[in-house]
């Protein structure tokens, strides 16, 4: 019972052929239908913005209390956890001190003042953003308003943001942090174990037209607008003040600019 | 053949043994989950807002897919409004938009599920602590399926809060 050359191929091209034939046939004919006639756009309250940018009125910033209801503000709003031991901490905004907030080669006779006084510090949200390069996941990216956002369903937690950022703005869920809220707030969702987090500039308030939480409860002492905006009153704060950053040198461009001496201030 | 006789036995034997579990099961066929779509939540809801955001039958098939692009364009794109097929547009909102009709009705009779195994909890990650349930309009399918979406490992129903 043996078979030439020419039967086998023939045979061989008939099984084939039946085989992709029958598997179109399971899965051409029940293909789901996956575009509806459905559209995406943004809310009519949305505002919209080029470069959002913060200034810090550090003038605006004296007591203990100044900086505790700026960071509880914003801590309470996206269920940032507290797990009461510094290792673990995370933290979206928060105060340092001068020598940690701007690193390297101050002026050494510079207003005791200045050099003593606390900075609130937050995710610079920098126009050429080390940590988007670094994710491998694109979980970290930058909108087109220059908000640095994370997608935390992206995260794979291997934390290569965090060695990124020069400024220590990203926090890591080494526990479970849903034990460790104080009080839920259910307007934004909590993360899990093995995430990445930072400041996200409020990106669900600016949807529905509302400031960032830490800017409306700090009397003035946060100043947020868009950069990019000659009207804005960061802009001119920006162009017409001295202001300075953290980290200039590394060329990431922070969109947090701190306004200190001049005028009434400091 | 040789030996013929003795292999279509043993042939028919084997096969006979290979669909014994489809014969045991049959005319026992299982129900499948009863989700209810009325619970006294959707009833006190106006008549327009008692629809879906897609047709119950688009959103049977597809809503794993729908879930995914509302993530992409809420998250990714900034985009927090949807414009569905027939132009109503609702906002992108897990919490907000989804579970105002379908959050866990606590004071509404339990689902009744036809498959006894499944509970209704719908634990995402048994590891994490109990308060992720799922609600139960998505346990008494997911469970049902065996499927374990992590969506409530983060996201919640607002009731929690209220605790």
């Amino acid at each position: 019972m043996s078979i030439n050359r020419r039967q086998f191929l023939r045979r061989a091209g008939m099984i084939t052929a039946l085989g992709l034939g029958s598997s179109f046939i399971i899965s051409g004919f029940r293909k789901k239908e996956v575009a509806e006639a459905a559209e995406y756009g943004k809310s009519s309250k949305d505002l919209p913005a080029k470069r959002w940018a913060m200034v810090v009125d550090m003038s605006k910033f004296k007591t203990e209390e100044d900086f505790k209801r700026v960071t509880d503000a914003c801590h309470s709003l996206h269920n940032v956890p507290d797990f009461k031991n510094t290792k673990d901490e995370i933290k979206w905004i928060w105060k340092d001190d001068y020598h940690h907030a701007f690193a390297g080669g101050h002026n050494q006779y510079l207003d005791d003042h200045v050099i003593h006084s606390p900075f609130m510090v937050l995710c610079n949200h920098c126009e050429n953003p080390p940590c988007v390069k670094a994710c491998p996941t694109q979980a970290t990216f930058k909108r087109n308003d220059g908000i640095i956002a994370m997608d935390f369903h992206r995260c794979i937690g291997c934390r290569f943001c965090m060695g990124a950022c020069p400024f220590g703005a990203r926090s890591f869920n080494f526990k479970d942090p849903r034990p460790y809220i104080e009080e839920i707030s259910t307007e934004y969702p909590t993360r899990t174990i093995g995430v990445v987090e930072k400041c996200n500039f409020c990106y669900e308030l600016l949807a529905k037209g509302l400031e960032p939480a830490c800017v409306a409860k700090s009397n003035g002492g946060l100043i947020f607008g868009d950069l990019a905006d000659t009207n804005s009153e960061v802009r001119k704060i920006v162009s017409t003040k001295h202001t300075i950053r953290r980290k200039p040198e590394l060329g990431t461009q922070p969109s947090v600019y701190y306004l200190i001496g001049g005028d009434d201030h400091a | 053949m040789y030996k013929g006789g003795k292999i279509i036995a043993s042939l028919i034997i084997f096969i006979g043994l290979l669909t014994l579990p489809f014969f045991y099961n049959m005319g026992k066929a299982n129900a499948g989950p009863d989700v209810p779509l009325d619970t006294p939540a959707i009833q006190q809801l106006a008549d327009k807002d008692k629809e879906c955001v897609e047709s119950p039958e688009y959103m049977r098939a597809n809503h794993m897919q729908l879930l995914n692009d509302w993530r992409t364009a809420a998250v990714r794109d900034g985009q927090t409004v949807y414009v569905n097929s027939k132009g109503t547009e609702y906002e992108i909102s897990l919490q907000d938009t989804c579970l105002k009709c379908h959050a866990t009705d606590t004071a509404a009779s339990p689902v009744v599920l036809n498959n006894p195994v499944s509970s209704n909890t719908g634990m995402s990650n048994p590891t994490l602590n109990s308060s992720n349930s799922s609600p139960q309009f998505c346990a008494s399918c997911h469970d049902y399926s065996a499927v374990k979406p992590l969506c409530w490992s983060c996201h919640f129903e607002p009731k929690e809060a209220v605790k």
